[in-house]
């Protein structure tokens, strides 16, 4: 009796193990991408924002704080401020642009719905950098657009290099990020329930309100995630469309490694961008697992 | 042009650049190193008699700087095999060369200032001249340069200077001073731009205000700061690349640019240098203490100052060649067309080199920081 029970809890543990085995032989590929690509780069990063510049721009190991005490210098934390401004106004004006979207799509016929996704998808056929210029070909002094309104007697108008053209390249951009996980979250919104709530006689704005916004709130915040992480950190955007007046994180961070080759304090800015947008992450964690 | 390449090719720059942080954070290294030896005639003798055949060289060079089929001719007038690697900016090059790891470099093409920060830093072949007979080939002038007098360490390749590139007939009068650039007319008014690297975007009002393109000092570059910041409202933008094509549609008036990147075989484009000066920029070829091929690479840059192949950065890429005789086998129309091009030596060499700072020359990173970041 005894001898059986330990005969079948081992018989349990060695079939325990070899799932963990089978697991980890699946796993495998994914982790050592993880370990090789994502793991190891961070770890140097984070190491390197302890260490101080070299004369030539390489890394000396010498132990400090000072690319810490030095993010909190005004001038970086200006643009720092400035890129959550600019991120957060693409955010919210594409949220406001993509929300209406979204619901229509989520009521087309089936064979208009995959039009419309395709639609929506088919700008990133072209290359990003691409599409940039050719906001430039549109907007520029002499463009396109200033052509058209100078035959109307308008303008020239200044569109171009200024923070307004930014915030229109990054919802330009990102737009498509904002749609899609809103259109899958209105998707799968039971109709019963709008109708049920329209029965118990709410007005529509408030069958909105109280029904399908809550409802489809996790689309919505990972919308937002999808639209605000590419822009907070973009640094194409700001160079090509801003003309370098006005510089983001992206630039700083670009910058410090490509000009200034000063990796420590490159090291050190990426890794406060990392922790706004892991704040970011787990904010987004946490209302998807309310919802 | 070592300056800009790199924004034409944002992309390719960002790839590269991301490579080269993954290379070199492989090669690790600390390469500080301020007291190290600079080069001095202690080095081994080099044996003039050596049969090139069996050596080769690899060279790393921004894009477009020598001609596409330079292997060849190197092996057909050398027997040498010849591998050329590129660089986008000198910083990338200067990541390479520092991180500690053996580049397998033979000679490296970066712009004077960094030339002097990797002998400084003990990592540069002095030149032997007895194996360059071409250096003959050279202006005296090029021998005058202030971070390397007497090409003890780099060889020069191209250089020039930085001035205003404009339209005369869009602008009312002709500018003259960097103050038209920092204040411009009305017409000019959101149609100027500035150069975005740091040593540039300062000189404009490191000039307009008398100083020195090398100064260090934090009460002048204080008051560089608030010359600029007070320029920026003018500005159409910041750009190291494209003020050529922004002058020919007419989006620009008046540009920052330099010398042979002003395009005046157009109509109505012209080139001035201000009078309160500007600076003396030089690109220069430099053997790597580490090549192993040593005899090989003072073999490539003698081929290099040939006339004829020296000659060829002039035509193709309108920079001034430090190289006597290849200038005065150029095209006279091309010159005529070309007027950058017919300077002198001796009024490049009015301008002021751009040399290492060394530490301080992070004073200009932030500056060019502040400046962009500024509203």
């Amino acid at each position: 009796m005894t001898s059986s029970t330990v005969s079948g809890a081992t018989a349990k543990s060695r079939s325990r193990r070899s799932r963990v085995l089978g697991r980890l032989v699946f796993l495998s590929p994914g982790l050592t991408y993880l370990i090789i690509l994502m793991l190891i780069p961070l770890a140097l990063v984070i190491s390197y924002a302890f260490f101080r510049r070299g004369r030539f721009g390489g890394v000396i190991y010498e132990l400090t704080g000072e690319n810490f005490t030095r993010l909190l210098d005004p001038i970086y934390l200006d643009v720092v401020l400035d890129s959550l401004k600019l991120a957060t106004a693409a955010t919210v004006i594409a949220l406001l642009v993509g929300y209406p979207t979204a619901y229509v799509i989520a009521q087309l016929p089936a064979k208009w719905k995959t039009v419309a996704l395709v639609a929506i998808v088919l700008p990133f056929w072209t290359n990003f950098l691409v599409r940039i210029y050719a906001w430039i070909v549109l907007l520029s002094g002499p463009g396109l657009v200033n052509t058209a309104l100078g035959k109307l007697g308008l303008g020239p108008f200044e569109f171009l290099y200024n923070q307004g053209t930014i915030v229109t390249g990054l919802i330009y951009s990102y737009l498509p990020l904002m749609v899609l996980p809103l259109y899958a979250a209105i998707e799968k919104l039971d109709p019963q329930l709008r109708e049920a709530s329209a029965n118990l006689g709410a007005r529509p704005a408030r069958t909105f309100a109280s029904v399908t916004l809550p409802l489809t709130l996790p689309g919505v915040v990972t919308g937002c995630m999808f639209v605000f992480v590419p822009s907070f950190g973009n640094f194409v955007i700001p160079e090509l469309l801003g003309g370098g007046r006005s510089i983001m994180v992206g630039n700083l961070i670009r910058d410090q490694f490509l000009k200034a080759r000063d990796w420590p304090f490159g090291s050190a800015l990426t890794l406060a961008l990392l922790a706004v947008l892991i704040v970011l992450l787990l904010l987004q964690a946490w209302s998807s697992r309310r919802a | 042009m070592s300056r800009a390449r790199y924004t034409r090719r944002l992309p390719a720059a960002a790839l590269v650049a991301g490579l080269a942080l993954a290379v070199s954070a492989c090669g690790g290294g600390s390469t500080d190193s301020a007291a190290a030896p600079a080069a001095s005639a202690s080095s081994a003798q080099l044996d003039p008699n050596m049969d090139l055949s069996k050596q080769s060289i690899t060279i790393s060079v921004w894009p477009g700087y020598t001609p596409e089929d330079l292997p060849k001719r190197v092996k057909d007038k050398l027997k040498t095999d010849l591998k050329v690697t590129l660089h986008d900016t000198n910083e990338i090059i200067m990541g390479k060369l520092t991180a500690g790891a053996d580049t397998g470099l033979d000679v490296a093409f970066v712009s004077g200032q960094y030339a002097q920060a990797l002998n400084e830093a003990g990592l540069l072949e002095p030149i032997h001249p007895e194996l360059i007979p071409n250096l003959a080939n050279l202006y005296p002038e090029a021998k005058e340069l202030s971070y390397d007098k007497g090409n003890v360490f780099s060889v020069p390749y191209t250089w020039g200077t930085t001035g205003i590139c404009y339209r005369s007939d869009l602008v009312k009068t002709e500018p003259t001073s960097w103050n038209d650039i920092l204040n411009p007319p009305d017409e000019a008014k959101k149609k100027v731009t500035m150069m975005t690297t740091e040593r540039w975007l300062a000189l404009p009002a490191v000039k307009a205000l008398g100083l020195s393109v090398n100064t260090k000092s934090d009460e002048d570059l204080a008051k560089v700061k608030a010359k600029l910041l007070e320029a920026k409202p003018n500005l159409l933008r910041y750009d190291d690349v494209d003020f050529g094509k922004r002058l020919t549609s007419g989006e620009a008036v008046m540009v920052e640019a330099w010398d042979g990147w002003c395009p005046t075989s157009e109509k109505n484009i012209k080139f001035v240098v201000p009078k309160e000066g500007s600076d003396l920029w030089v690109d220069t070829m430099v053997v790597l203490k580490s090549s192993k091929n040593k005899e090989a690479a003072h073999a490539f840059i003698n081929f290099i100052l040939d006339p004829e192949i020296h000659g060829w950065a002039a035509e193709n890429i309108l920079y001034k060649v430090p190289n006597k005789a290849a200038m005065d086998k150029l095209p006279k129309d091309l010159v005529e067309k070309n007027v950058p091009l017919q300077m002198t030596p001796s009024q490049l060499l009015a301008g002021e080199s751009i040399i290492d700072l060394g530490e301080d020359s992070t004073k200009f990173t932030r500056l060019a920081t502040e400046v962009q970041a500024a509203k």
